[in-house]
């Protein structure tokens, strides 16, 4: 009887949160909250396939409110050394695109809330097949996708495909990112805006914050979707400062290197989760 | 002698595609730079200002034309087809690899910009283009593997001497491929007064085009030169291809002259079926790198795989989409020649012609070896000349189990 009653329950939820709105609920629900989102990227397959599944799985209780899970790509054109490394060892570990859709199936069938957003190049998608993939990653449960190498000249390819199954196509506006040029960036974007907070590539140099608020306060003039700030976040003070003003924060490289620097899986579980908590405890107060 | 640059080209379209090839798949922070250097160069290829200083640096500076030479012992030794040599390794640096710097240097200082980067493969794109960064005074890096350094240190130096900084690759496999993603990578970081000289046909709109358009004065001339000579066109044009710049720029030119036959000769490296090649058009399928979708070597989840050549130029795992367009338009044959084979070439014509070619270019000259043989002496071929291998001479005497001295 109770069995039947939680199936029950389980399929409401999952029918009331669609895959597109877990999104949109998350940041319904943080503004109510009056904080900021903490979002947590990790490469798929990183440093194993078991480690990284019991890294997936803790972030929500660590204090991740999205999840950013990277398909690793043999040539990150647009990370840092960190990122790439990482990238390589989930290589080396075996991970494949359709490994990566499993993770995320198997995370959905304990956890239906928490937001997740595929990240990465268009390759690895384009060589699974963008309808398969879609189709796979929709019914896997991911929500959003941000790759790198698709700006919206090429729409056409994935952004507008990934509507049509409900799946949301974050974009990236940069400080090269002009008035002339916001508008096309801003045309079929969903989810969220990730603003990239320096030109460079993943895991360099912070900019400063001043200049950072005045640049997502003229973002937030022309687009009413969530403001996520990344690139050189590597502290819980950093992350508090930027939380101020930006809706989510993310944190990648950061996370990456305690893997690599760790000295078993059990330890990169055990550091990854606690730097999560750090970055989780200052990003819920910095508004206070 | 130096025409302008062909204007009559369709292709790619506005989006820099080429069929489905092409197209410009970078991060945001690229694009609109990217849209820039599109205007500015739209406005350079009809500026005749522009036009004339890039006539006189090919001129005077490269020292264009540069000849079509009648390789008569080399038709002899092969018994067919005659043979004419498009000497591109007597431009200045020794390669084909300045006719684009030149054209692409003139376009930073155009744009007023302080910093000049590249990746280099064989050294011969790195030291053209320090080259030209030395004769405008601008600093220049550039970007190139630790397996490639090993092989071409004579090169190394040589991009030391000009001034440039050479930083050495350690990701991935250490060659041109990782080189690229690193000048990619610097390129995003320092976006706002760098000008990135990329060294061949491939990588984002309007990458390709751009400089396609610079080296098609070699088929310009080769036009020209071989009507003066003889009254027609050629019947036949062989190149070697790692991104495809030297044999675009012979044959885009006559691509509209059905009746003649062009020829891309890929690295076959081992063999196509050993793997262990960097044949992109005859072992990859189509995929998207380095800011255009063309054949790549990969497996079947989209990981590129690593390239495998005697000639570090060619070892590359994509090719021009130019190329891959040509290729599905079966407009162009593409084959393959192999280690053995370009080196035995190699061999042939220092012995036969007093000409020392580039593993690259012996690539080219190994077809030649295949298919002049079968052919009438009326038969006119082609074969871009494309660089000379004093480059390649330490790496030559290793596989000829010769051992030289460092210093030599």
């Amino acid at each position: 009887m109770i069995a039947i009653q939680d199936n029950t329950m389980n399929d409401t939820v999952n029918q009331a949160v669609t895959h597109s709105s877990r999104l949109e609920q998350c940041f319904a629900t943080l503004k109510q909250q009056n904080r900021p989102a903490l979002v947590s990227y990790l490469t798929a397959g990183d440093p194993d396939a078991d480690a990284s599944r019991r890294l997936l799985h803790g972030l929500p209780e660590a204090g991740v409110d999205i999840i950013e899970l990277g398909m690793p790509f043999s040539d990150p054109m647009a990370d840092g050394p960190a990122i790439q490394k990482a990238a390589l060892r989930a290589l080396e570990s075996g991970q494949t695109q359709a490994k990566t859709l499993e993770m995320v199936r198997r995370f959905r069938e304990e956890n239906s809330s928490t937001p997740i957003v595929l990240m990465g190049y268009y390759n690895p998608i384009f060589c699974y097949g963008v309808e398969r993939f879609l189709t796979d990653a929709a019914n896997a449960g991911v929500d959003g996708l941000i790759v790198v190498d698709l700006p919206p000249e090429h729409d056409e390819e994935l952004c507008q495909p990934a509507a049509r199954h409900g799946i949301d196509f974050i974009r990236l506006a940069t400080p090269t990112t002009d008035a002339r040029r916001l508008p096309k960036v801003l045309a079929n974007a969903s989810g969220f805006i990730y603003y990239v907070s320096v030109a460079g590539v993943t895991g360099g140099s912070a900019p400063t914050p001043e200049r950072l608020e005045s640049s997502v306060a003229q973002l937030r003039e022309h687009t009413d979707l969530p403001i996520a700030v990344g690139f050189g976040i590597r502290t819980a003070e950093q992350a508090a400062t930027i939380g101020r003003f930006s809706d989510a924060v993310v944190v990648g490289s950061a996370l990456v290197d305690c893997i690599e620097h760790a000295a078993s899986a059990d330890d990169a579980v055990e550091q990854v989760h606690g730097l999560v908590s750090e970055l989780a405890e200052s990003v819920r107060a910095c508004r206070q | 002698m130096n025409k302008p640059m062909d204007l009559s080209s369709s292709l790619p379209d506005a989006n820099g595609l080429f069929g489905s090839f092409g197209g410009r798949f970078v991060a945001e922070t690229l694009m609109p730079l990217i849209l820039e250097l599109q205007d500015e160069y739209a406005t350079a290829k009809n500026d005749p200002e522009f036009q004339r200083q890039l006539a006189y640096f090919q001129g005077d500076y490269v020292g264009r034309p540069s000849p079509l030479y009648f390789a008569e012992r080399l038709t002899e030794h092969f018994g067919g087809a005659s043979i004419y040599l498009k000497r591109e390794e007597l431009n200045h640096t020794g390669a084909h690899k300045i006719n684009n710097c030149i054209g692409q240097v003139l376009l930073a200082k155009q744009m007023g910009k302080k910093r000049i980067i590249a990746e280099t493969g064989a050294g011969m794109h790195g030291v053209a283009t320090a080259t030209v960064a030395a004769r405008f005074g601008l600093p220049c890096v550039i970007y190139m593997g630790t397996t490639d350094i090993e092989r071409q240190q004579t090169n190394v130096f040589r991009m030391k001497l000009l001034g440039a900084e050479v930083i050495p690759v350690t990701s991935g496999t250490g060659t041109l491929k990782d080189a690229m993603n690193e000048a990619l990578r610097d390129w995003v970081t320092n976006v706002d007064d760098t000008f990135y000289i990329i060294g061949t046909v491939a990588g984002p709109h309007p990458y390709p085009a751009m400089v396609r358009d610079f080296q098609a004065v070699i088929g310009h001339e080769t036009r020209t030169q071989m009507l003066e000579k003889h009254g027609r066109l050629p019947d036949s044009l062989v190149a070697c291809i790692g991104g495809g710049s030297n044999a675009m720029g012979l044959f885009h030119p006559f691509l509209n002259d059905s009746a003649v036959q062009m020829i891309g000769v890929e690295a076959g490296g081992k063999g196509v079926k050993s793997g262990l090649h960097a044949a992109s058009l005859n072992g990859g399928t189509p995929g998207v790198l380095h800011g255009n979708r063309t054949y790549l070597l990969q497996n079947a989840d989209g990981q590129i795989s690593d390239a495998h050549s005697i000639s570090a130029g060619l070892d590359y795992p994509g090719i021009g989409p130019e190329h891959a367009w040509l290729h599905e338009q079966k407009r162009v044959e593409y084959v393959s020649a192999t280690d053995a084979e370009a080196l035995e070439a190699f061999q042939i014509c220092c012995r036969q012609e007093g000409i020392i070619p580039a593993l690259e270019t012996a690539h080219a000259l190994a077809e030649v070896a295949k298919r002049a043989p079968t052919l009438p002496r009326e038969h006119l071929m082609v074969v871009n000349l494309s660089g000379r291998g004093d480059k390649d001479m330490m790496s030559v005497a290793h596989h000829l189990g010769e051992q030289l001295d460092e210093a030599c």
